[in-house]
Order: C-alpha cells, then structure tokens, then sequence
C-alpha cells in the first residue's frame, strides 16, 4: 500500500496519580483507579498524525493500541480506541502480574512479533507508575530494531525515521530505517480529546485479547516468577507537611534569608 | 580480577569528570573494587583522577566512535566489556536518560536486572530507590549475577578512594555487528553553557514559574548569590523563556537539592513529582491558596519580584 504505515502504539494503565498511589503489603502497586498513561497519549497522538497525514485507515495505515496488564487494563485501550486508534490488542494472563521491566519487554517484544510485518512501535518516554523508562530501549534490543527514543518531533520519510531528540547542553537529529522503535516526550504534540463521535465510533471497533500460549511465551518467562529484580521492602514515606507559611509585609526577603541562616543553608 | 568487581560507566568528559561522574565511582566501590568503562577519549588528567577514584582498569571503545549512534552499540561494547573484565557483580550508570536506555540495552545482552532511580546502596546490593513521587521509600535488588543499577546524583559522596588504582589502560573492540540495526546521530546542535552548576548535581535550585512573566533576572540573580542552579516549571519552558534543560518535574528533571526554592510556581503533580525530595523547600507565590504552600518548609505570600530581589541584597549584605 505504497507508504502506508503499520504501527502500534503502547499504551499502559497506570494508578492515577490525582488521587493517593498505593504500595500494599505483597509490595506491589494499587491498580484500582487508574487510566490509560497520561504520557502514553502522546504517542497515540503522534501515530494518529503519522496516520493521517497518509490518508489514515483507508489508504492501508493502521494504528494498533497495545497494552499488557490485567483485566481492567481494557479500559485503556477504550480510551486509546475513543481517541482514535483503528484497534487494540490486549496482552493479559494472570501469570504476568508482577512483572519486572526485563519481563514486560520479553512479553511485548513477542505481543509485538505476534501481530507481525510492523513498521514503528511508538512507547511513551517514561510510564507515569514505574518510571524507568526502561522498556522501549529492551524493545528495541530484543526485536533487533534501530531505538529512536526521547524523541521531542518525529517525522517518517519513505522508510526512513527522524527525530529530534533534546539532551543535556546539545540537540540531536537521529535516524534509521524503518521498522524503529520510537518513544516520545510531552513536548513532541498536543494530545487530542476523545470527542463525541470518537466515543461513538469506538463502541465499534474491536479489542484482542492475546495470552501468553498464544505469543510463545511460557509462564516461567514473565511475572514474577520471570523477573530478574525483586523488591525487598516498601516504605511510605512521611507525606511532607507544609511549614510556616508568613505574608510579606515589606521585609519577607529578609525573613527569608533568616530562615535560611536558621537552617545553616548560607 | 577477584570476583567482586564493579563496573562504572562514564561518558567521555572534554576535560575532567565532573563531580556527579567521580559519585557514581564511589557508588560503585560500596560493591566491590572499580573499574571504569569511558565511551570514548580519556584524557590524562582524566585518568588521573579515575585512578584516584580507585579505579583498576580503564576500558575504552577501539575502533568506532560511539558517540555517531544513539545507545544500541554502547550496550553492545560495554557487554563486551563485562565479558573482557570478567568477574563482574555489577554495573553502574548515570541516571539520565542515555544512561537508563545503555543500561535497559545491557541489561537484556547480560540477563541482568535493571534497577533504575537508585539513591542508596548497600553493601549487599540492595538499593533504594524513591517512587510515586516521593510518597514510598523501596529497597530492590536485582536477583541475577550480575545487578545493573542507574544511580541518581548527590546519592553519594564523591570521595577518593582509600587506595588509589592503577587505571591500566584497557582498549576494547567495539564488536563488529554493533552498528548494523543502529539508529545513526545526523545533526548536533550546541547549546550555550550557563556557568552554573548542573541543574541535577546542584546543592541549591531556584526555579521560577508562570509568574515570572517571563523575566528570571529575579531567578537568576538569587541563584547565582547561592552558588545555586537555576529550574523552572514546564510553564515557563514552554513559553520558551528558558531551555526545555532546566524544567523541573515530571517529564523534565528530578532534583533533590539541599534547598528548593521555587518562586511564581503553582505546585501541580508533575512539578512536585521533580522536587518533592529536595531537603528543604522554601516557596514564593502571590496567591495564598496555592499547592506549593502544602509543601513547603517556609511560605512567603508576596509578590516574587520585590521578594526575591530583596532576599539576594541581604544575602550579599551579610557575606560584606
Ligand atoms: C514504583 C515502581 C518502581 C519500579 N522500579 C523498577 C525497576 O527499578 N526495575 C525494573 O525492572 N522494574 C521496575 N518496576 C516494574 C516496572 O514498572 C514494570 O515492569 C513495568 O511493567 C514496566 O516498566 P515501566 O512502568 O517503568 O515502563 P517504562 O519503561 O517507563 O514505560 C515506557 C513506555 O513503555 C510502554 N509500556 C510500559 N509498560 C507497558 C505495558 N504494561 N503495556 C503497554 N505498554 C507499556 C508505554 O508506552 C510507556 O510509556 C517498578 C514498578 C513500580 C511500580
Ligand atoms: C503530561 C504532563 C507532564 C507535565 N510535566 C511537567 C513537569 O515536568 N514540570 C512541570 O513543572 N509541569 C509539568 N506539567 C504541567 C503542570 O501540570 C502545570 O501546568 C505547570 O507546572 C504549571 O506551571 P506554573 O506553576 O509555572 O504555572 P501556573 O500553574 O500558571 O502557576 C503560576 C503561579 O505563579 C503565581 N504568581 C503569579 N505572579 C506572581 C508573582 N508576581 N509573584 C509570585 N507568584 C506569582 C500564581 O499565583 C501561580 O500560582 C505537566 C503536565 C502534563 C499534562
């Protein structure tokens, strides 16, 4: 279909953090009340222009909202189908709860074979629970394609992918050749809204459900039982308080400076 | 090689290493003897002071300049590097971005765990690391062989070692195949440098928001009477009055600085998501109601630009 685009956007259901996150007593994360990736609707976006600006699903472009997690990780792909993802894939099997990095990436790479002939698998740059942004760069190891991560703008030209990618003190421009793993930062687009006729239309558009038997990979491989770091303990910490809180009358430069001596910062 | 080997990883300084770099070596000698591996030239006072920092070997890429590719074929060397050093029980890195993808790349070549965001080690191998925004204190461990740790600045005092180490120079072939799936860097742009100290390293920030307006002279100013670094909420990032470097939070950088001070800033989720394990937080903001103040060790409500101006006359009538 000449330069039509295959993509899959990854997508995770995160703990909202409006409201208290949680650690319980198994030392894993509180999942209830959560929603798809605040970060995660930057790539949705970013696929959707890639999409469109090729004549979107009917000239043969497809954007595929994967995500791995447990039952209610479904209603991310919702909100992904809502905004306007063509499908979704759903990666879920009791035996992945628990997952490390080193695990999610092992069972996405083969969620991601599975669905085959893809030409970019877009991530967001960090999840907002996690945080290590460590799974689109063991994406790009374990498939064997080229990483172009952090990405700030993205563009496709022909089979060639450039991004824009904003380090510490210099800006780079990176390449490669399609198939790529790209993930993208918040400056990258403005996010769309789901919008009435969204929310209609994807009433209508279908989510897979994928298990481990079907991707290849066995039980062992992922979940806890397959993860390469263990958590030993989880603390909350003390929620910090708020201090002296004072109006200035003329003179609260100076009071701040005593403050400052008072706590031997100067 | 004894079998309690450490591997740090540093990028190539122009000149010397900077402060953060030598604390990921001292990171590293709380598991065991260090060795450095740079991704690229070392220079001699470089060197020296690597040796100074205890380290036994220093492994550098023969043959291809690592710096033309984005992190794939770093991990591909430094793999080979582990393989090289042998006895390896774990690799350390820096907690940026590249630094986090080398490791994520590593990690997967070695089978190893990856833990990310570590702000303390012990001897053991466990590290701790804060999350959901400062709210949990974890301690991890990666169950494997070898542990590949990202530690984050000022985790760690960068002191010398007891002993120093013979920093034997160690070229190691970048491994042929490393390039053929690699993303390659086709344009590098410069940014200024500030003369500042680096925003995660520094001891003191002072970050500026919307409410500046667009005029951190009042910013700038109080940071540089504090020897500190100068932030800023994504606000004003966005609005281009400073680089997208210095934002704060979220999706820009974490800090966890001796004293924060934050000034026309509101206090959202993902800005306090950056700051919220800094030691001390002092906050400027006109309006009393905002979330800042929840947070905040002293509060002032006032108006930045008579507040701070003020503050950074008196610091320098003081030091007179
Ligand atoms: C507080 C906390 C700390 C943790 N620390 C570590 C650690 O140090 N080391 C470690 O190995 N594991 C760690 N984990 C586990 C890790 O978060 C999970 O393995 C997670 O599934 C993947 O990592 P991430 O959330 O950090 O994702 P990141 O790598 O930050 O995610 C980047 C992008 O990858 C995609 N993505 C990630 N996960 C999914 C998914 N499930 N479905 C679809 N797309 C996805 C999204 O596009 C996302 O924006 C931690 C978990 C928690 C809750
Ligand atoms: C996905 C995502 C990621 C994000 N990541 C980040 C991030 O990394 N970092 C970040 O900071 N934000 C981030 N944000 C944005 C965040 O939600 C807020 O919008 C942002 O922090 C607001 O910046 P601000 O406090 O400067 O501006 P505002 O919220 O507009 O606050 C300005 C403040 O200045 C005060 N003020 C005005 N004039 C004066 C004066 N003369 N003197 C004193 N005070 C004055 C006002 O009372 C007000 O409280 C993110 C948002 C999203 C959706």
């Amino acid at each position: 279909m000449g330069d039509s685009l295959k993509i899959v956007v990854l997508v995770k259901h995160v703990p909202d953090a409006q409201f208290d996150r949680h650690i319980g007593a198994e030392r894993t994360l509180d999942r209830s009340e959560s929603i798809l990736s605040e970060l995660d609707e930057y790539p949705l976006e970013a696929a959707l222009q890639l999409s469109e600006a090729r004549g979107g699903e009917k000239a043969g472009n497809e954007v595929i909202a994967l995500t791995m997690g447990g039952p209610d990780a479904a209603n991310a792909l919702k909100k992904a189908l809502q905004i306007g993802a063509g499908s979704g894939v759903h990666l879920t099997d009791e035996a992945l709860a628990g997952s490390d990095a080193a695990a999610t990436s092992l069972a996405l790479a083969a969620a991601i074979r599975h669905l085959g002939d893809v030409d970019l698998v877009i991530a967001g740059m960090a999840s907002t629970d996690g945080e290590t942004s460590l799974v689109p760069a063991q994406l790009a190891e374990r498939l064997g394609l080229p990483q172009l991560t952090f990405a700030s703008s993205l563009e496709v030209d022909g089979r060639t992918a450039r991004i824009q990618r904003d380090g510490d003190g210099h800006s780079e421009t990176v390449e490669a050749a399609l198939p790529a793993v790209v993930s993208v930062t918040d400056q990258i687009n403005e996010p769309r809204y789901p919008n009435f006729k969204g929310i209609l239309a994807a009433k209508k558009k279908k989510i897979r459900t994928l298990s481990l038997a079907e991707i290849g990979v066995d039980a062992g491989q992922v979940g806890a039982a397959g993860s390469l770091t263990w958590v030993a303990s989880a603390e909350p910490r003390p929620a910090r308080t708020a201090g002296t809180v004072i109006t200035d009358e003329g003179d609260a430069g100076v009071k701040l400076v005593d403050f400052l001596a008072a706590q031997k910062l100067i | 090689m004894t079998a309690e080997t450490v591997l740090v990883v540093l990028d190539a300084p122009a000149e010397t290493f900077r402060k953060g770099q030598l604390e990921l070596l001292a990171a590293g000698r709380i598991l065991g003897s260090v060795s450095a591996a740079v991704t690229g030239p070392v220079s001699e006072a470089a060197r020296a002071q690597l040796a100074e920092h205890g380290a036994a070997a220093v492994y550098t890429p023969d043959g291809a300049d690592l710096g033309e590719y984005l992190v794939g074929p770093t991990a591909a060397w430094l793999a080979d590097v582990v393989a090289t050093a042998g006895g390896v029980r774990a690799v350390v890195l820096e907690n940026s971005p590249a630094g986090k993808e080398a490791a994520a790349r590593l990690a997967v070549r070695l089978g190893a765990g990856v833990i990310t965001d570590v702000v303390a080690i012990e001897a053991d191998g466990t590290a701790h690391k804060s999350v959901l925004a400062g709210s949990y204190e974890v301690r991890a461990r990666a169950t494997t062989g070898v542990a590949v740790l990202t530690v984050k600045p000022n985790s760690v005092e960068a002191t010398p070692a007891n002993a120093p180490g013979a920093a034997e120079a160690t070229p190691v072939r970048v491994p042929e195949g490393a390039f053929a799936t690699a993303a390659r860097v086709t344009g590098r742009t410069e940014k200024p440098v500030s003369g500042r100290p680096e925003l995660t390293e520094a001891r003191v920030v002072v970050a500026g928001g919307r409410g500046t307006d667009g005029d951190f002279g009042p910013i700038e100013e109080l940071a540089d009477a504090l020897g500190g670094a100068v932030g800023a909420s994504r606000a004003a990032a966005d609005a281009g009055w400073v680089s997208h470097d210095l934002q704060i939070g979220q999706t820009g950088k974490t800090v966890s600085p001796q004293l924060y001070i934050s000034a026309g800033i509101s206090g959202a989720i993902q800005q306090k998501a950056g700051m919220q394990t800094a030691k001390v937080i002092v906050a400027v903001n006109s309006d009393p109601e905002s979330p800042v103040f929840e947070i905040a060790d002293f509060g002032i409500v006032g108006d930045l630009f008579d507040v701070l101006p003020q503050a950074t006359a008196e610091i320098k009538r003081r030091r007179a």
